[in-house]
């Protein structure tokens, strides 16, 4: 029972061990987006404060470690949160149980996953198209 | 208050209709005396479950109106609408005929919830000490009034979704047991409420919670063992 919960959790849904793990993961990634949506949305609104442009935008973020871990977290969260609650879905509204299921949550993982990061490299870096 | 109630009652198993039938309206009248009065003065064939009559048996549960309820302890005047009452059988359960449903598969569930109290003492040993005020007995002692009538089964959207999906009613008889220190079998029964058609499949929409007549929440419980079972699943134990 031991090695990478969220890697064999996602191959299993069938087992019951590898669901109530999953249960977890969500849970606790659903923790760290309460916090990681508020930091972001607090960021936003005190940011906006009399306009702001896009090369403001990155003059803050260029080369900003704080900046750049901070929404690596929040990429972090949301590739483990998401995934799971549309398995979930799928196996509500459409039926499709085990691999079918487990193969959407895996697939929408990495797009959410590449997307992130590329978002988050292009402010960091500054190469933003 | 008017001197007739327009009674609409299930005839049939799942196919049939709603028949009408007049009943003089009485004060403190319960939902359950109109179906007796219908079924001794009218319509002698009209199937239904009753026994206590004071709420303990847990029964005489129907659809009034569209709402599962206890009909033994529900008065018309609370739930008649236009001087009108319908009534059905319990939702998410085979009718056998007209009000009676086929209540196997609700308690096959409990059954398959572990729901049964499994010790490790003989009738040689002394008896086993529960501090009253322990979090695991007043968490037991939440959900422990339970009658078994199958209000908030009835009720429960995600097993009208999913009928293999263990139900409220057997998952609060779990986490009443989960919380028995006495019991020896918590790893088993922790591995049977666990899961896609166990706890986890809760929506947490709450229905069991509001509908339930002993005002126990199922919901609550649910969340417990969800919580338990992931926790264990953590560690390797499940």
């Amino acid at each position: 029972m031991q090695g990478s919960a969220a890697v064999e959790g996602l191959a299993a849904l069938s087992s019951i061990a590898a669901q109530a793990r999953l249960w977890y993961w969500q849970r606790v990634s659903a923790m760290v987006l309460a916090l990681c949506v508020l930091v972001h949305l607090a960021t936003v609104i005190y940011a906006v404060r009399g306009g702001l442009s896009a090369a403001e935008i990155l003059a803050r973020t260029q080369g900003n470690w704080a900046f750049a871990h901070f929404y690596l977290v929040f990429v972090g969260a949301v590739t483990v949160h998401a995934p799971i609650g549309l398995a979930r879905i799928v196996e509500e509204w459409l039926g499709w149980r085990g691999r079918a299921s487990a193969l959407i949550a895996w697939l929408f993982a990495a797009v959410l996953l590449m997307l992130g990061l590329r978002a988050v490299w292009s402010v960091f870096a500054g190469s933003a198209a | 208050m008017s001197e007739m109630l327009d009674v609409r009652v299930w005839r049939g198993a799942a196919q049939g209709h709603f028949c009408s039938y007049e009943v003089p309206r009485q004060d403190s009248q319960t939902v359950l005396d109109v179906v007796t009065y219908i079924q001794r003065r009218l319509e002698p064939s009209l199937s239904y479950r009753f026994s206590c009559r004071v709420g303990m048996c847990g029964s005489c549960a129907m659809t009034v109106n569209g709402i599962a309820r206890w009909t033994c302890r529900t008065h018309v005047s609370k739930v008649a609408r236009d001087g009108g009452l319908e009534i059905a059988p319990l939702s998410n359960l085979p009718v056998i005929k007209d009000l009676a449903t086929d209540m196997r598969e609700f308690f096959d569930k409990w059954a398959s919830a572990r729901g049964r109290f499994r010790g490790s003492r003989s009738r040689g040993d002394d008896f086993e000490k529960v501090e009253p005020a322990s979090p695991e007995r007043r968490a037991a002692d939440a959900g422990i009034e339970c009658i078994g009538c199958g209000v908030c089964h009835a009720s429960c959207d995600v097993v009208s979704w999913r009928p293999e999906f263990l139900g409220p009613a057997a998952l609060n008889r779990a986490w009443t047991l989960a919380n028995d220190v006495r019991d020896v079998g918590q790893r088993e029964r922790l591995a049977a409420v666990a899961g896609d058609a166990g706890c986890h499949a809760c929506h947490s929409h709450g229905s069991c919670t509001e509908r339930c007549p002993k005002q126990i929440e199922p919901t609550a419980g649910i969340a417990g063992l969800k919580l338990r079972a992931a926790r264990a699943a953590m560690r390797g134990e499940l």
